[in-house]
């Protein structure tokens, strides 16, 4: 068979660690030595993680804020609309356009809208649902990840990735185990 | 408290000693990939048979109509609005510990507010099933209740109380819902590793969305739970006082008060509470779950069960003080048909039950002694259930008319479904435990040292 077996691509290179302590540590080299292109995995948030991985996103406010603009305008919109343009009716001699009243329904659909946006923009943003990703190609992280594992994965698309080089550096911030993703 | 600044990890007196990441896993993982215990199946039958009751009374109901209630003129709101009122309020309780606490950075809440919020979204379940069938003809209700273009070119009336209660509602439903499955993805993926049957690992999977922890994806969790936490707080408050509006809108002697806004949403977090400890008390005993809900969470339960306790009896003390003062023959009528009328009895039930009984929790040794307190629990949610019979019953059957005077007695239909959405409730709660983490677990894990990085400067 003359076949040429070729390599896997590759994902990354990920290292567990032992605790949030180690993982935060290790992180802050990483980004030290100047990889960028890497994500951590733990099974409950650790403060300051993100952080140490140069991550910073505000965009999750913002669709909040967004939502809630929309929810405002659209449910007042609504009330106006339905009982001043559309349909005007004289109920017990309040003025039509009753924005009292209203006031409810739209402090209602602010809150709705808020809601909705901010659940539906953090799963936007995150990228989920996701049915397949890479890092779940590791037996170890497939087991541990989302109970006991604290993982970095240094991503194979980072201009300072090599798998040797990245590989030796991991080893030298004490890691329970290294493991190769594939893609 | 004065201790918390000396803990190296916020919040860790309110989980056992000696559990790391693992051990919080495999135990209320291990709930549910474990053996069921032979409790669960009782209490799950009891649930099921009784919501069997509601399926019957709920198809009389669709045959005959709502003559089969007791309602009648002038009382043309009994059970189905006592009982509205009542489940919404108990609901309440689940919002407040899930976001008004989270708020506040209240660590017991971790292991209490996913069953609290399950209690919540099933609360919320039983009470719509009580306004929707009142009206008779619930096919129907979609144009009287909800905007959408319908051949007719009707709108509902935006400037009712009804209307304003549909949306506060329906909006609570949507956004606890959104928020509970929120808190459970990373959860179910931590189920989704854990399954053994392939079903059960789809179905897990499915659901979990490809949650895998990333650091990037809990920072804009974390975020979004903030921000649901902030906006459910506002929401959680105007529910319960747009259902007051239901009453305080209109003109009806003993309704028509502006006490009415505080004194519901009070009441609505004393029974709540009161509902989280009866479902609690058992659940703690039955899974031995004592390390995860300890004796503080019990006893801080208790503390807000007493102090809302204390607002709504306050509430009661100014509507007898309203009523004289108001110098108002009608309100003066209300208040002394209420102590002295046919329906007095109710309301010495109800002075008993939330005015007295409850004075035992400023006593330790009842807040933390399990049968005494769930002996109590038991009295607030029948005195909240009397409350709203009190309230809607006393002020319709005599208002201003003597000759429009009437008495509203429930029949057997008004039992049977008001009996029959218990069974609802119990079901639905029994399914959760069984297929749920009734715990958060990733919440409980930040209770531990291995969550908090040392020397970081970032706890919180």
């Amino acid at each position: 068979m003359a076949e040429v077996q070729q390599a896997p691509a590759l994902h990354g290179v990920m290292a567990e660690f032992a605790d949030g302590t180690e993982l935060v540590r290790a992180a802050k080299a990483a980004y030290a030595d100047g990889y960028r292109q890497m994500d951590a995995y733990t099974a409950a948030p650790i403060h300051g993680l993100a952080e140490a991985l140069g991550h910073d996103d505000r965009r999750v406010q913002k669709m909040t804020f967004t939502g809630g603009v929309l929810g405002f305008l659209g449910g007042f919109s609504l009330c106006y609309w339905t009982s001043v343009i559309d349909y005007p009716l004289n109920i017990g001699g309040r003025p039509l356009n009753s924005w009292v009243a209203f006031s409810i329904p739209t402090y209602e659909t602010t809150i709705l809208l808020a809601a909705l946006a901010t659940a539906g923009g953090m799963l936007a943003l995150n990228g989920l649902p996701m049915h397949y990703h890479p890092v779940f190609n590791v037996e170890a992280f497939r087991k541990t990840a989302s109970s006991t594992g604290f993982f970095l994965c240094i991503e194979s698309t980072d201009p300072r990735f090599d798998v040797a080089r990245t590989r030796a550096f991991l080893e030298g911030l004490h890691p329970k185990a290294i493991n190769e993703v594939n893609a | 408290m004065l201790d918390h600044a000396k803990e190296e990890v916020p919040g860790a007196r309110y989980l056992a000693p000696g559990h790391n990441f693992g051990s919080i896993s495999d135990k209320i993982a291990g709930i549910i990939t474990g053996r069921t215990p032979f409790s669960w199946f009782i209490g799950f039958l009891i649930g099921f048979s009784v919501l069997q009751l509601l399926l019957v009374s709920i198809t009389y109901l669709l045959f005959k109509g709502t003559g089969i209630w007791g309602l009648n003129n002038p009382v043309g709101w009994g059970f189905a609005i006592i009982n509205f009122v009542w489940w919404i309020g108990i609901g309440h309780a689940g919002t407040l510990i899930s976001a008004i606490l989270m708020l506040f950075r209240q660590h017991w809440r971790t292991s209490i507010n996913r069953a609290a919020e399950a209690m919540t979204v099933f609360a919320v379940a039983c009470a719509a099933i009580f306004p929707i069938f009142h009206t008779g003809r619930p096919w129907l209700a979609a144009y009287w209740l909800l905007p959408y273009p319908n051949t007719m070119a009707l709108w509902p009336n935006f400037r009712s109380p009804l209307i304003w209660d549909v949306f506060a509602v329906s909006t609570y439903a949507t956004v606890s819902i959104v928020f509970w499955y929120v808190g459970l993805i990373p959860d179910l993926a931590t189920m989704r590793d854990r399954a053994k049957s392939p079903i059960a690992q789809r179905l897990y999977g499915l659901f979990a969305l490809g949650w895998r922890g990333s650091a990037l994806h809990w920072q804009r969790y974390e975020t979004a739970s903030l921000m649901l936490a902030g906006l459910s707080t506002p929401l959680v408050l105007s529910v319960h006082t747009v259902v007051s509006f239901d009453f305080a809108v209109s003109v009806i002697p003993g309704w028509h008060a502006t006490i009415f806004p505080p004194y519901f949403v009070a009441g609505a977090i004393y029974a709540g509470f009161a509902m989280v400890l009866t479902l609690m008390i058992p659940m703690r005993a039955i899974y031995g779950l004592h390390d995860f809900i300890t004796e503080r969470h019990i006893d801080n339960m208790a503390k807000v069960t007493l102090a809302t306790g204390l607002i709504v009896f306050y509430g009661y003390c100014m509507e007898a003080f309203f009523g004289w003062y108001s110098a108002n023959q009608f309100e003066q009528f209300m208040i002394t048909n209420r102590m002295n009328g046919p329906y007095a009895g109710y309301y010495w039930a109800l002075i008993f039950c939330n005015g007295v009984v409850p004075q035992l929790l400023w006593s330790k040794k009842i807040r933390t002694s399990v049968l005494p307190l769930f002996g109590v629990c038991m009295a607030v949610n029948v005195g909240m259930w009397l409350e709203r019979f009190v309230i809607v019953v006393t002020s319709l059957h005599r208002d201003y008319l003597p000759s429009s005077w009437g008495m509203y007695y429930p029949t057997v239909w008004d039992w049977s479904t008001f009996i029959g959405t218990m069974g609802l409730f119990l079901t639905l709660f029994y399914l959760f435990i069984r297929v749920l983490p009734m715990i958060s677990i990733f919440e409980v894990r930040t209770l531990t040292p291995a969550a908090h990085a040392k020397g970081d400067g970032h706890h919180g």
